[in-house]
């Protein structure tokens, strides 16, 4: 992608390059709609080349049991008893939110490691990425995995690079059942409100879209049938923010902190100037100190003399 | 004949430098993941991913020579009656105006208070330094303390770097503090003004010429 594209960028101050008008772009996923086939998750691995170690079953229908530096995306199972006593089975497709104001961006110390393209993508450099983990730590949706191989972050990149050149992610165009939609923002925002109308009028009266306000809406958005309650969702996040502490720590705390040590040293700088330095008068290094007590005038000189 | 008075022995003196020097070197590598202006100081360590694995061992490293530091001066650093009228007369300190002052012991309370908040950063920033070291121990806990142990390791950073600026600045100004810490040796002149009631329990014949 050139570098206009890219609008915001990690541990930089300044504003990037952000002239050209690009639409934004979003993935929609109509929980409703999905069978929990995990063809998602074999295309990401696919098209981006990730071949994840084989693990345990570890008695639910989550396979890996969690997201990791190379399961990028993850299907995740609840089995949701409703108050008529009736089984809902809530099948959420986990990953990247690729959040309009994300928290991995904030709080990444590497420039340029995370960046934030004009179309909404928010992308890992891992070539200068230092493993810190403080994206995990800046995170509200716990997407970012280390990888113990390179210690580099890695996550769902919303396929970046089949998107530049027009084609939708790879989780997209496999979907048997077309719960994953892509398009543009608006597009699938108007998309999700025809689905929301044919939920309701299934008895879904909750049903509605996820695109959480507290990180200034998502690009990965979903359509839940119960979206009064998106904890039931495998703990999706009911109003997701990044939180006051990693604000506070990445935010005011970073020009105040050198400002505040910059005063100290100006402080010592100006005692210097305006008081100077406490010098004691009558040395005893060399003579005994009774020649003083003879004649207090008496400073014998000694080129020698120390730093004392 | 030369009657300069012992103040620090040969390994208190290697024990404060060898502190000295991992501060320096942590505090720099720290910086550089502080804030975006300082983070081409990573260079100086070979860039980014050296500084992250580096830092929280330069870290440790000053931690356990600052406790070994802390159990040789602890003793000296316990405030008395006079720390408080010495603290309250703080304008005759930094007026170079010690005359006014109670008699100073081996450490004034600035140097106390010093000695103190430098343990209690360090005891800070060893915990949450544990706690948001990825590699090793940060899955062994929450998000959200992961969250409060990065922004107090900030903080406790920042106070003890301000801490350190003072201190470095301390021993400049009250000429005759650094070369105590280099060779040892302070003049008899130099503890007489500082720390006059030091002198006269090293020095008993001190004690009995006053």
């Amino acid at each position: 992608m050139s570098s206009q594209d890219i609008i915001a960028r990690s541990a930089t101050t300044t504003p990037m390059p952000s002239v050209r008008q690009v639409d934004e772009v979003a993935k929609l996923i109509d929980v409703s709609k999905c069978i929990g086939c995990k063809a998602c998750q074999v295309a990401c691995s696919e098209w981006n080349e990730l071949r994840d170690e084989v693990g345990h079953n570890h008695g639910t229908y989550d396979n890996p049991a969690d997201l990791t530096a190379s399961s990028w995306t993850l299907m995740r199972f609840t089995e949701h008893e409703t108050e008529s006593d009736s089984l809902e089975w809530l099948i959420r497709k986990d990953g990247c939110m690729h959040c309009a104001e994300p928290g991995c961006l904030a709080a990444c110390p590497s420039p340029g490691a995370i960046v934030k393209y004009a179309n909404g993508i928010v992308d890992f450099n891992q070539d200068k990425c230092i493993g810190c983990g403080y994206c995990i730590t800046g995170c509200p949706f716990n997407i970012p995995r280390i990888s113990a191989k390179d210690h580099k972050a890695y996550k769902c990149t919303l396929c970046s690079d089949r998107v530049a050149v027009g084609l939708e992610p790879a989780c997209v165009k496999t979907c048997p059942t077309g719960a994953i939609v892509f398009g543009t923002k608006e597009a699938m925002k108007q998309h999700a409100e025809e689905r929301i109308v044919d939920l309701r009028s299934r008895g879904f009266a909750q049903a509605g879209l996820y695109d959480p306000p507290g990180v200034g809406g998502t690009h990965v958005m979903y359509v839940l049938h119960h979206a009064d309650q998106p904890s039931l969702y495998a703990g999706l996040p009911d109003d997701p923010q990044i939180s006051p502490m990693v604000s506070l720590w990445k935010g005011i705390t970073k020009p105040l902190g050198l400002l505040g040590m910059g005063l100290v040293a100006l402080l010592g700088f100006f005692h210097y100037v305006r008081v100077g330095r406490n010098v004691v008068e009558e040395d005893e290094h060399g003579p005994d100190p009774a020649v003083h007590q003879v004649d207090p005038a008496v400073h014998p000189y000694d080129p020698r003399e120390p730093r004392v | 004949m030369n009657r300069d008075i012992q103040r620090y022995t040969a390994s208190e003196r290697s024990n404060h430098w060898a502190v000295a020097i991992l501060f320096v070197l942590a505090a720099l590598s720290g910086l550089a993941l502080f804030h975006p202006a300082l983070f081409w100081l990573s260079q100086l360590f070979g860039g980014g991913p050296w500084t992250r694995i580096l830092h929280p061992f330069l870290g440790l490293a000053m931690f356990l020579f600052f406790l070994w530091l802390a159990m040789r001066f602890a003793r000296h650093n316990r405030f008395d009656a006079n720390d408080r009228r010495w603290l309250r007369q703080w304008r005759d300190v930094v007026g170079n105006r010690e005359e006014r002052l109670p008699e100073v012991g081996r450490y004034n309370a600035g140097q106390k208070l010093l000695f103190w908040g430098l343990l209690l950063c360090m005891l800070v920033l060893l915990v949450t330094g544990f706690i948001i070291w990825r590699q090793y121990f940060s899955h062994l806990f929450g998000i959200e303390l992961i969250r409060l142990a990065s922004l107090l390791h900030a903080f406790a950073a920042w106070v003890l770097i301000c801490s350190i600026i003072v201190h470095v600045y301390a021993g400049f100004w009250v000429k005759g503090s650094m070369g105590a810490m280099l060779s040892g040796r302070v003049s008899r002149g130099w503890a007489r003004k500082h720390h006059a009631a030091w002198l006269k329990q090293v020095s008993p014949d001190e004690a009995k010429q006053r």
